[in-house]
């Protein structure tokens, strides 16, 4: 049974679907931040122009997604957005390393996008019509992300030294806090309500069994470590998402009354 | 009576003035420019999803071309202010009901974003001179909807309209 809101919803479930569209929101928005970091920077001019598309396309998605939540929740997506203090946020711990080196933001970014695909996947017939909507949108431009991150992975592996040695460690450091991007949500009533097609910990093993070739293919290492048992989406946060949120929140703590 | 059309453009769009009064919405419709490619309309890239017009009240539903678009709220203060006095109550509303694909832009909006040059979407070949020796140089354009190529033949730059 589809449903256009979510007013039949009973509580828990409802504070699940809340917590998931904050939980992706969070980690498009965040991520979306630490990538426009490279604005002026990349190491090519066509990768600064790259990024900074990418950016802009995870800040979009997370207005939408902050734009579902209140529509759940009420409320206001930019005080969603800005007004919150650091431990608040609910983005996956994957999203709490800064930028670091190409590398690393390349094994960050791939790492993301392809769990990010297998959640998506998971809520493109979501029983909940306005989150199906915007996730077939959102599917789309994700393909792009995709195709230039599998580009990169490919051109770092096999770059010869240095680039791979890179990598390597950037995946050495980022897979266990990868684990938690499908983690760290309240997945079972939103199953039974058919908000999301199958448990968080299904959608992982699809993820995981659809990367072995790639990786395979370019002899970097799979996961060895398992998911932290908890944390995964804060409250503790790292320093480095400190500086981040308090360049990301200036010009709203500045005036939040300001209007836009 | 609640009159609905979805998907589709008038049968040669008329003159504002004349036609059904839904068929002038269409046309006005017609006549607002994509900000970052004015050749072309919004009717021409296909992103009107339905235009419903009960009386008084008329509501224009859009589909964004891509969800971060930053010119979104532009273009539909853009068609609100073009729609304005067509009826008492006008609303204009971006969804999601179902997802724009460029495959929405009409033969009229591919011909437009040629003579402009861009290549439109799937097509590689260079809106300049027409060969098809080119290449792609970037996924990521200017704008969300653009990627660049560039052309072997007359040894220059162009951009395509993203196929998505």
């Amino acid at each position: 049974m589809t449903m256009e809101t979510a007013e039949r919803l009973d509580q828990r479930t409802r504070a699940a679907l809340a917590d998931l569209l904050l939980a992706m929101a969070d980690d498009e928005f965040v991520l979306g931040f630490w990538d426009s970091e490279w604005t002026g920077i990349a190491p090519v001019l066509e990768e600064d122009v790259a990024f900074a598309s990418l950016a802009q396309d995870e800040i979009g998605h997370a207005q939408a997604l902050y734009q579902l939540l209140t529509d759940v929740q009420g409320g206001d997506p930019d005080v969603v957005a800005f007004g919150r203090r650091p431990e608040e946020y609910r983005h996956a711990r994957l999203l709490d390393h800064p930028r670091t080196d190409w590398a690393f933001s390349v094994a960050r970014r791939f790492l993301y996008d392809t769990a990010d695909a297998a959640r998506l996947d998971a809520l493109v017939a979501s029983a909940y019509q306005p989150l199906a909507g915007v996730v077939a949108k959102m599917r789309r431009e994700e393909t792009y992300h995709l195709l230039h991150m599998h580009a990169w992975m490919e051109r770092l592996a096999n770059g010869g030294e240095e680039p791979r040695s890179r990598l390597l460690a950037a995946l050495e450091r980022l897979w266990p806090d990868a684990r938690c991007v499908l983690a760290g949500v309240d997945d079972a009533p939103l199953v039974a309500a058919g908000v999301l097609a199958e448990p968080l910990a299904a959608v992982e093993r699809r993820w995981l069994d659809g990367l072995a070739p790639v990786l395979d293919r370019l002899g970097l290492p799979h996961p060895r470590t398992a998911p932290p048992a908890g944390g995964c989406r804060g409250p503790e946060r790292s320093d480095d998402f400190r500086w981040l949120w308090e360049q990301f929140t200036m010009v709203y703590r500045s005036d939040p009354e300001a209007s836009w | 009576m609640v009159a609905t059309r979805v998907d589709k453009q008038p049968e040669g769009s008329g003159e504002p003035q004349g036609g059904a009064p839904e068929d002038r919405v269409w046309a006005a419709l017609a006549e607002v420019p994509d900000p970052a490619i004015p050749a072309v309309s919004v009717v021409d890239l296909g992103m009107v999803h339905s235009v419903e017009l009960d009386g008084e009240r008329l509501r224009v539903a859009l589909l964004p071309t891509f969800v971060g678009c930053p010119a979104l709220d532009l273009i539909r203060q853009a068609v609100a202010a073009r729609l304005a006095g067509m009826a008492a109550d006008v609303q204009v509303e971006m969804t999601f009901a179902e997802p724009w694909t460029s495959e929405r832009i009409t033969a009229d909006g591919r011909r437009k974003l040629r003579e402009s040059g861009f290549a439109p979407p799937r097509s590689v070949a260079c809106p300049y001179c027409g060969s098809r020796d080119t290449r792609l140089e970037n996924p990521f354009g200017p704008t969300r909807c653009r990627a660049i190529f560039w052309c072997n033949h007359c040894r220059q730059p162009f951009e395509q309209f993203k196929a998505i």
